[in-house]
């Protein structure tokens, strides 16, 4: 139980360091920062290497295979895409 | 390594994914900022690699180069007008992780002890699992929907069988956290989920899908914290409540940039009109239709430009042509500035980034509250398939649908040229004054097309 509150209280300190800086990306950049925060919610990934090479059973495993896949695609995807994008903002010159 | 460092390293990277964040904030430091995100990425997977759990590296390999693979086509391939869909795809994917990682680590952590899974975990299991799985189909019908694929459609009766859908999954959940060695109970929370996620999106409306795509970016992000509660994982748990922090920021700017409420838009519903008005009588006989000609003579002694793009600039992939058609203007000695509507497009900042990639400077594309005041100063107004986000009855008429829905006052311009294919109505289904005014001359014409059309007359005035 102790560790739950633990865990809650990084989250919820979490979430409101999350609303002081995303209120102030500006709107120019929100389909960036929407794919850029994408990619890192594919922190997921994290989790899915440890169950895939744990010696669990075997579906876990495939479970863990299954959820690197998705995952990776949605950190490699997500960053690369905000990559191209982003270095397509360009000032007056 | 020691659990200690382990940590340190996830501490790092979260610390990474929030300076990250931070450099978004600004197009000068936000490259930067996407690359500090890529590195803690990096940091948090080696973190992983490197723990004593992991002891078989076959399948993780096999995974991270196949994800890597279809990931980096998907990001090459993607054209900036379907950046919608692309970002649709890849947070189903990041939900549907999250779902596949719950179901696993309850799996393994059964098969080692029943008391390693505790309450937190069997209630974290259960979030994710039923989070996770709404995200991906969600998801998955949004994709649907901004491709064209799926078609809107009204079901009535939607928000009843979603509140079953969910009280079933919840009561399933509760059953899971009673007795945790009953995995079946699981999957039938992830049945129900797959159930209630295409429910859920399947009455939503094509242009409402900037609120869902933001509400389901944050639906990833809280399924990765859930994750990170099954694995009493930090760097989950905060990685995943910063992005949900972000969804739901976007989902309340996207909500009320259309004056619209969550529930209403997640339901489907609109709020009737008193009596709406027919187009025959807002329109009869006073929409004056011009060519190219013509507006070319109207544009060739504007001062000032502002021009207004709407989702249907990004149909017929009219950005380069209308950055050519500025290019023009600004020869000739106009200052010209681009009016973007929260919500023009298909999801939040679409139009920036189609705009960006024609190579159209960031400090030209003005937000709606700095430029309306503008608006009076402003010679010709040319609104490029846009229609409800510049519809003036939103602000004249209180019975109206979209009443008090901020919009562009661009009816205050001394010239609007309108380029659209017809009368057809946008989203909210209303006819559009602004067509009708004294001072509007419509071009019926595709976006890119009227673009073009204008810019060759202009060159041969």
């Amino acid at each position: 139980m102790e560790m739950l509150v633990v865990s809650l209280t990084v989250f919820v300190l979490a979430l409101f360091v999350g609303v002081e800086i995303i209120t102030k990306v500006p709107p120019n950049l929100h389909t960036p920062l929407m794919s850029g925060s994408n990619a890192i919610s594919g922190i997921t990934l994290v989790g899915a290497i440890l169950s895939a090479g744990s010696l669990g059973p075997q579906v876990a495993t495939i479970l863990g295979f299954l959820a690197v896949i998705f995952a990776t695609i949605n950190v490699v995807g997500g960053f690369m895409v905000t990559n191209r994008m982003l270095g397509m903002f360009r000032r007056k010159d | 390594m020691g659990s200690a460092l382990i940590n340190l390293a996830y501490l790092a990277a979260a610390t990474l994914f929030i300076l990250g964040i931070k450099g978004l904030t600004h197009p000068r430091t936000a490259v930067r900022g996407n690359q500090l995100g890529a590195i803690g990425m990096l940091i948090a997977v080696v973190t992983a690699l490197v723990d004593q759990q992991v002891v078989n590296y076959v399948w993780i390999i096999a995974g991270l180069v196949i994800g890597s693979g279809i990931g980096a086509l998907m990001a090459t391939r993607v054209q900036m007008t379907d950046m919608p869909q692309m970002v649709a795809l890849l947070n189903g994917f990041g939900g549907i992780a999250s779902t596949l990682v719950a179901g696993a680590a309850l799996l393994d952590a059964l098969q080692i002890d029943v008391t390693l899974v505790t309450i937190q975990f069997a209630i974290a299991t259960a979030a994710s699992g039923l989070i996770g799985t709404v995200t991906f189909w969600g998801s998955m019908v949004a994709f649907g929907k901004l491709q064209g694929i799926i078609k809107d459609v009204r079901l009535s009766g939607a928000q009843i069988i979603n509140a079953i859908l969910l009280v079933i999954a919840l009561a399933l959940s509760v059953w899971l956290v009673v007795d945790p060695t009953a995995t079946w109970i699981y999957w039938a929370i992830v049945l129900v989920s797959t159930l209630l996620g295409l429910s859920l999106v399947f009455p939503i409306g094509g242009a409402d899908m900037p609120v869902v795509i933001s509400l389901l970016n944050s639906y990833s992000g809280i399924a990765a914290s859930a994750a990170g509660f099954v694995l009493n994982n930090n760097a989950l748990i905060i990685t995943g409540s910063l992005v949900g922090a972000s969804g739901i920021i976007l989902t309340s700017i996207m909500c009320r940039a259309m004056n619209r409420s969550l529930t209403n838009v997640l339901f489907g519903i609109w709020v009737a009109g008193e009596e709406a008005q027919s187009s025959d009588e807002v329109y009869g006989g006073r929409v004056k239709a011009a060519n190219a000609e013509e507006l070319a003579m109207l544009m060739e002694t504007a001062r000032r430009v502002v021009i207004v793009p709407g989702y249907g600039m990004a149909v017929s992939q009219a950005q380069h042509a209308v950055r050519d058609l500025v290019n023009l203007l600004e020869e000739r000695g106009a200052e010209v500035e681009f009016a973007i509507h929260p919500v023009a497009g298909r999801m939040p900042g679409h139009m920036n980034v189609l705009l960006a990639e024609a190579d159209i400077p960031y400090d030209k594309m003005k937000e709606m509250d700095e430029i309306n005041p503008s608006f009076e100063q402003t010679d010709v107004v040319i609104v490029i398939g846009a229609n409800d986000v510049v519809n003036p009855v939103a602000r004249t008429n209180p019975s109206s649908p979209i009443a008090g829905m901020p919009i562009l006052n661009v009816d205050k311009a001394r010239s609007i040229i309108v380029i659209k294919r017809s009368l057809s109505p946008g989203f909210a289904g209303i006819p559009n004054p602004l067509f009708a005014a004294d001072n509007t001359l419509m071009l019926f014409a595709d976006a890119k097309k009227g673009a073009l059309d204008i810019m060759n007359a202009l060159k041969a005035v």
